[in-house]
């Protein structure tokens, strides 16, 4: 499960295009992660240029 | 808002804009949609754009130029800065905010209609193939039917999921990039700087664009090959800490640059993906402006024909990708093979490069001259990457 530090975000879609689950959304200002689709691999928290979301692993 | 219209766009980007500027040109019954309150903003972008990238399709305005460049200086991992004066090239930091704008002015004066807050959240389908969008309006869903969809939705874009095609971006591929534009810094006039590797920039650069008057875009883009161990942040805090402690930071936007091949098949029944949607931008520079217009341009050419004849399938717009291939896709491939080779040069390859370079007298330095310092490393570079600097 992935959670998001929703104050950080820039709403750059840049982990949408990298989860190969297709559970994130991202409009105009808010992301939402589909946590039933969600296959935990971490690439958007790889990605995300501002950290702004984390993974459980690094809880 | 309408229930139906041949052509849907998806994004008011360039690519968007040109391509419902060509389809209502066609006479064709253009919308695009924008997801956000403006278009044009928020910025994702360094700004930096080739002038006949722009030309090709429309006059530049002054109002849409921050600063003119003319020259570049590539800083090595050592710190040691060469300068290099462009010949032929001349380029532009563009103000996006205008510019997308005015791309859109010039779509609605063709005569699409434009909507912006307009959230497209599926497609509607059919047995033979996309024909219309589901789309949140103010607060609405209603649903539009029409003939071709055309997805220029980004680094975002889900379109394309949903209609099949795999967008996914590789984490190697995708630069994780992060800028600041920002005031009360000395950069030098006409001149772009970057900065290359592994401490500054793994797997991509660090650039200073200046906008003019003590203002500039100071960004980072990193592989994602690397950007686990670091963030893109991490390394733009530490350099603006080193270089620029007095920088007031104005804007801080982030984003990815899809630095991959482009799609080879961003077209299904009824649907045709541009710009950075279908990954459309020079896999060597992270520059995907030119390409985008061009592209949108092409599929609202080929939306057009397509509705003269009655034809949406992909067959027959495979007329797009390979006019894309033909303008710009093929020596996107091949700029992305020379990525492949200058990612393997080590910084102290990088070291002397600059070194070999800065042996040479200012007046005779050219970017041709860089090259050939590069190619003395690896020696394979040399016509590809005298093509990539010459053309685009």
């Amino acid at each position: 499960m992935i959670h998001i530090k929703e104050n950080l975000c820039d709403f750059c879609g840049t982990c949408v295009a990298v989860c190969p689950a297709d559970c994130i959304e991202v409009r105009e200002a808010s992301i939402s992660i589909e946590d039933e689709s969600c296959i935990d691999c971490d690439l958007c928290v790889e990605i995300c240029p501002i950290e702004v979301l984390v993974g459980d692993n690094e809880n | 808002m309408k229930t139906e219209y041949d052509v849907v766009v998806v994004g008011g980007g360039p690519a968007g804009s040109l391509a419902a500027k060509e389809a209502s040109k066609g006479g064709l019954r253009t919308v695009l949609l924008e997801k956000d309150r403006d278009i044009g903003y928020p910025v994702r972008c360094g700004e930096a754009v080739g002038e006949k990238g722009v030309t090709q399709f429309t006059p530049i305005r002054d109002s849409w130029i921050a600063e003119k460049i003319t020259a570049a200086t590539l800083v090595s991992p050592n710190g040691s800065k060469v300068d290099v004066k462009f010949q032929k090239e001349t380029g532009y930091i563009l103000n996006r905010r205008i510019f997308d704008y005015d791309l859109s002015r010039e779509a609605a004066e063709a005569g699409a209609s434009i909507f912006t807050k307009a959230y497209v959240k599926g497609l509607l389908k059919s047995k033979s193939g996309v024909q219309g969008v589901s789309v949140d309006y103010l607060g609405e869903e209603k649903n539009i039917n029409c003939k071709i969809v055309i997805g220029a939705d980004g680094l975002t874009s889900r379109v394309g999921r949903w209609a099949g095609l795999n967008t996914l971006v590789r984490m190697k591929d995708m630069e994780s990039a992060l800028q600041y534009s920002v005031s009360n810094v000395d950069v030098k006039a006409n001149t772009m700087v970057m900065y290359v590797g592994k401490n500054f920039a793994p797997g991509g650069y660090l650039w200073v664009f200046p906008k003019g008057n003590r203002f500039a875009n100071i960004g980072i883009g990193i592989s994602g090959k690397f950007s686990k161990e670091k963030s893109a942040k991490q390394y733009l805090d530490a350099f603006m800490k080193k270089e620029f402690p007095d920088a007031a930071i104005l804007t801080t936007m982030c984003g990815g640059v899809p630095c991959a091949k482009p799609m080879v098949k961003p077209i299904g029944d009824g649907i045709m993906l541009v710009g950075d949607a279908a990954h459309q931008v020079n896999p060597m520079t992270g520059g995907g402006i030119a390409a985008a217009m061009k592209a949108g341009w092409i599929a609202g050419q080929v939306a057009v024909k397509a509705c003269e004849i009655g034809d949406y399938s992909e067959k027959q717009l495979e007329a797009y990708p390979k006019r894309m291939f033909k303008e710009f896709g093929k020596s996107h491939n091949l700029f992305y093979k020379i990525k492949e080779t200058t990612e393997k040069l080590s910084d102290n390859d990088l070291n002397s490069i600059a070194e070999k370079v800065s042996n040479i007298p200012f007046d005779k330095r050219t970017l041709t001259s860089v090259f050939k310092a590069a190619v003395f490393k690896k020696p394979s570079m040399i016509v590809d990457v005298i093509k990539v600097f010459a053309g685009v």
